[in-house]
């Protein structure tokens, strides 16, 4: 404890940008970190050791006064980092490096941060337990024989095994908020078009959100405002300039009017979570905020318009991977029709074969009606849910999964099961609104349950207010997991 | 006489005149190396986004409003999703749901009478890459990958090859009026499919219709049709049956050839491109755009004949160009007569041009000169070989007729004394000719004629040189 490692990031650079700290030193430290912890945790597709060091050594060379100087973090790998291998966790994507930089990419080494390396993920951010990686699935840093949950698994456990300070995760049902629930982090699904989506590889485009995930909800204010804002390389990047987030941490919610939804906390649910969710609930009340419990009617329908919608705009975003570009073809092809159809097959795990047919035929003439089509009509009808709540009130809570992390391979099997799984994240996702997963509480083995705080569109200060007075006012976020205090004993005795 | 009627639709693919791609930033042009006009967004990389070019929107507008279709509020793109190497993202961005035209209309002269052909609708939409097929491999160009294009597809309302080619030509020569698109069917800035069918003479239903492709110029459009209605006819002569196909016109051969029947036709799976929001089209710009469109080539040949009074031959091919009724019309506006002005352009300034192979719009020349020259010819300044010595000019140099007729001192000499002097010193060092004439050999007299105007430098009136020889022969 007390190491410069476990500090505010803002506390971090402040003292990189006054050059009391050294990020070569800092930088050092992760890859130690890193390479202690991480043959358990197996966050990391690529580590760019030599990259990030060079980097540390330029930055310290020249000075930095970044919001975010000199802090070591790493990136989903469907997000394009010029030079740097971005995978997908696919096959079909195994040695693609790509020629240009996401606009989030960008803005945070304009921001000072030296990019560690890239994280797993499940196959093309399709997935909840990191379990769909073609390479290699990550572990739970609080008990390696769970799942860190997914898609995003490997951003969420480098942050709690405190490999990273902080990592950048893709949304697009849960993909952030699930994983931060399962590792005990936070996990910021911001607003549909806050940050530019341009270089994150598509899944689903009316869906997919970047954000960050931290160790605090003032870290994620932090991180937020270097990422948010309009960027004209994308066309649903919204025109607003971002507020100032940190700003918004004021501790005070008393008079704040906060929703449950009954259908959040009903069948289904783990009496644990529930509980912590019940408890999170008399937290607020004390706190001053004035809590009601209210009906989101469509709730029911989210997972399945949510596996369409989704499955559908796959199925057309992941077209292009067809063999003819990216490195992956079969090379006994007999013809055109067979090289595609072949390198697809092997080159595509088995949950992204399931979603590109699932989502070809619901787009498919003499489907498309009665699937796709229909599923924009609900996903109109959940949005109009969420508006009713917030005509009356400023802040939706429930939990953010319905259990804390499983153990490896128990729904492997069972793709509907995981599939439900999402039902308490999807429905944020349709309707393009702020959400984000915070510690609060522990089930019956120890594993972390997270809380879910869901805001109106663009009211990302109203989230981060009420989610930070919240943590300040309990120790659930304090808790770290064993193996990251494994590597902080070792690191006291050499 | 044919027992069948034929019924053809058109499928035209006009290249928008945009310096950008439709959804990037990269160069539109043609004839660069392969590849050298690509980006991570035309090269469909992964994660890379497109961002609408609204210039290409707003010449779409202007031609869906020429072809008087009807704009709807909010025009929004659509995905069109197929398997092939020219196609980088596996789909091409489109319009499907609400194309920025519809049911609007073409007023198409045939010889002497004038027909309404309906425009089913108007679409934007990004042009594919290029495939170069090599022995043992094929290569992929996608510089023209994202080039907009509009696609104006018509009724089926053409009743035979031959005006399809002039529906054809004169859609091109709207889109040209508009400064649409270079409409070079050689660049393939302008392509047309075909889709082709018969029935019997008074049947109301549609026959089985087959589409032909790859008609890379108007005889082509003309004689891929043509060949297509002979082989229909001759199928349902012997009593069998048309199989709706896609076929291809092979010009080398002068024939048709199956490409694929329906039963292997695509399903396209069309959805709202959820990468692109919708584009709102207030009725302000669309009053706006409207109001900005020329007069359109039937509407203005119409017009020189009846404002003018000029022949329809010539009012056909002055409109048959662009920069043609520009200069025209420019002329015009200065009061200029008009079979003058028509004389000039069709005569001298486009034979220079043909014999010089400049574009018309590429020569020195404004309207305001023509206007200029026609009114020294007008009042008599100059003659008519003074006038091609400088019209001649001003083609080269850009140069006013004013100037030039003022600086050279080339007004026409109109006073009888000064011409006297001339043909009193030509009668006196031509005396043998002068006996000639008087003898009756008359060619004599031109010889003569011809004497004096030089003697005058070409400005004495010929008219009277004439007259004066006459007199004193
Ligand atoms: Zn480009």
């Amino acid at each position: 404890m007390g190491h410069i490692w476990d500090a505010p990031l803002a506390h971090i650079a402040r003292s990189v940008r006054q050059k009391e700290l050294s990020v070569t030193e800092l930088v050092a430290h992760a890859l130690a970190r890193i390479d202690t912890v991480d043959r358990r945790v197996r966050a990391f597709l690529t580590v760019d050791g030599d990259g990030a060091l060079a980097r540390a050594r330029l930055l310290d060379a020249q000075g930095t006064d970044g919001v975010l100087a000199g802090l070591p973090m790493a990136i989903k790998d469907n997000i394009s980092t010029r030079g740097i291998k971005t995978t997908c966790a696919s096959k079909m994507l195994e040695h693609f490096v790509p020629a240009y930089d996401a606009t989030v990419v960008a803005r945070l080494a304009d921001a000072g941060t030296v990019l560690l390396g890239k994280l797993n993920m499940d196959e093309f951010a399709m997935g909840g337990s990191n379990e769909n990686s073609a390479f290699f699935p990550t572990h739970n840093p609080w008990d390696v024989t769970c799942v860190p949950g997914g898609s995003s698994g490997g951003s969420a456990a480098a942050v709690a095994a405190g490999e990273v300070l902080f990592a950048l995760g893709s949304d697009t049902g849960g993909s952030i908020r699930q994983p931060a629930a399962y590792c005990g982090v936070v996990g910021l699904k911001p607003t549909y078009g806050l940050i530019s989506r341009y270089g994150l590889v598509s899944f689903a485009s009316s869906l997919d959100v970047i954000g960050p995930l931290t160790r605090t909800v003032e870290d994620a204010a932090l991180v937020l405002g270097v990422l948010a804002g309009h960027d004209a390389r994308d066309a649903t990047s919204a025109s607003i300039t971002p507020p100032s987030y940190v700003e918004a941490l004021t501790g005070d919610i008393r008079g704040v009017r906060i929703a449950l939804p009954r259908e959040y906390v009903a069948e289904g649910i783990d009496p644990d979570v529930r509980d912590a969710v019940f408890a999170a609930r008399a937290v607020f009340e004390r706190l001053g905020a004035h809590i009601d419990e209210v009906s989101m009617p469509h709730n029911e329908y989210a997972v399945a318009t949510y596996y369409i919608v989704a499955s559908s705009e796959a199925s057309s975003n992941l077209a292009r991977y067809d063999g003819v570009r990216y490195g992956m073809r079969v090379d006994d092809a007999q013809g055109l029709q067979d090289m595609y159809t072949r390198t697809r097959s092997v080159a595509f795990g088995e949950e992204v074969q399931r979603r590109i047919m699932l989502g070809t035929y619901a787009l498919s003439s003499g489907f498309e009606r009665a699937f796709y089509g229909q599923a924009q009509k609900v996903r109109t009808l959940i949005a109009q849910d969420f508006r009713a709540v917030f005509d009356q009130y400023d802040i939706i809570i429930g939990p953010t999964a319905p259990t804390a992390a499983f153990a490896m391979g128990a729904h492997t099997s069972d793709p509907l099961t995981m599939y439900l799984n999402d039902t308490y994240s999807i429905p944020m996702s349709l309707a393009g609104v702020p959400a984000l997963s915070l510690p609060c509480g522990a089930d019956a083995r120890g594993m972390p349950v997270g809380l879910q705080v869901i805001g109106k569109p663009f009211a990302e200060v109203d989230v981060l207010r009420v989610a930070h007075a919240f943590e300040q006012a309990t120790t659930h976020h304090l808790r770290r997991p064993a193996l990251r205090d494994a590597y902080a004993a070792k690191e006291a005795d050499a | 006489m044919s027992r069948y009627e034929t019924v053809i639709g058109l499928e035209v693919h006009v290249e928008l005149k945009t310096q950008t791609k439709l959804f990037c930033r990269c160069a539109t042009s043609f004839g660069a190396q392969p590849n050298a006009h690509t980006c991570p967004v035309c090269l469909g990389h992964p994660g890379a986004l497109p961002v609408t070019n609204e210039q290409a929107v707003l010449l779409a507008l202007r031609a869906a409003l020429a072809l008087q279709c009807t704009i709807p509020p909010v025009t929004s793109f659509d995905r069109k999703n197929y398997f092939y190497p020219d196609s980088p993202k596996a789909y091409q961005i489109s319009q499907f749901a609400h194309p920025i035209g519809r049911n609007g209309v073409v007023e198409v002269a045939f010889g002497r009478t004038t027909e309404r052909i309906r425009i089913h609708q108007v679409h934007l939409e990004e042009d594919a890459g290029k495939l170069i097929h090599e022995p043992y491999r094929s290569l992929v160009d996608l510089n023209r990958a994202g080039t907009p294009l509009i696609e104006i597809v018509t009724e089926p309302d053409l009743r035979s090859a031959e005006h399809a080619k002039m529906f054809l030509e004169q859609l091109r020569d709207i889109i040209l009026y508009c400064g649409v698109s270079d409409g070079k069917m050689e660049e393939g800035s302008l392509r047309c499919d075909a889709n082709v069918s018969l029935r019997p003479i008074g049947a109301t239903t549609l026959g089985t219709k087959t589409e032909i492709k790859n008609m890379n110029s108007f005889r082509a459009v003309q004689g891929g049709i043509a060949y297509e209605v002979a082989r229909q006819t001759a199928l349902l002569d012997r009593g069998e049956r048309v199989v709706q196909q896609t076929r291809r016109w092979d010009e080398a051969q002068s024939i048709t050839i199956a490409m694929r029947s329906k039963e292997q036709a695509q399903d396209y799976r069309y959805f709202a491109d959820p990468d692109l929001g919708g584009i709102a089209l207030s009725d302000q710009l669309i009053t706006q755009v409207r109001d900005a469109l020329p007069e359109l080539p039937l509407a203005k040949r119409q017009r020189y004949e009846q404002q003018y009074g000029l022949s329809e031959y010539d009012a056909a091919s002055l409109t048959a160009h662009v920069a043609l009724t520009k200069l025209f019309d420019e002329a015009m506006a200065h009061a200029a007569d008009a079979k003058t002005v028509a004389n000039v352009l069709l005569g001298d300034v486009c034979a220079y041009a043909n014999a010089h192979d400049a574009p018309l719009s590429t020569l020195p020349i404004t309207g305001a000169h023509i206007a200029q020259l026609a009114a020294l010819l007008a009042q008599g300044t100059i003659s008519q070989p003074i006038a091609k010595k400088v019209l001649k000019q001003t083609l080269q140099t850009g140069e006013a007729p004013n100037d030039i007729v003022a600086t050279q001192g080339l007004t026409q000499i109109q006073d009888s004394d000064a011409i006297d002097a001339l043909v009193t010193q030509v009668i006196t060092a031509h005396p043998q000719s002068v006996a000639d004439v008087r003898s009756g050999k008359t060619q004599a007299l031109g010889f003569l004629v011809g004497q004096v105007m030089r003697a005058s430098q070409g400005k004495a009136n010929p008219a009277l040189v004439n007259e004066l020889l006459k007199k004193r022969l």
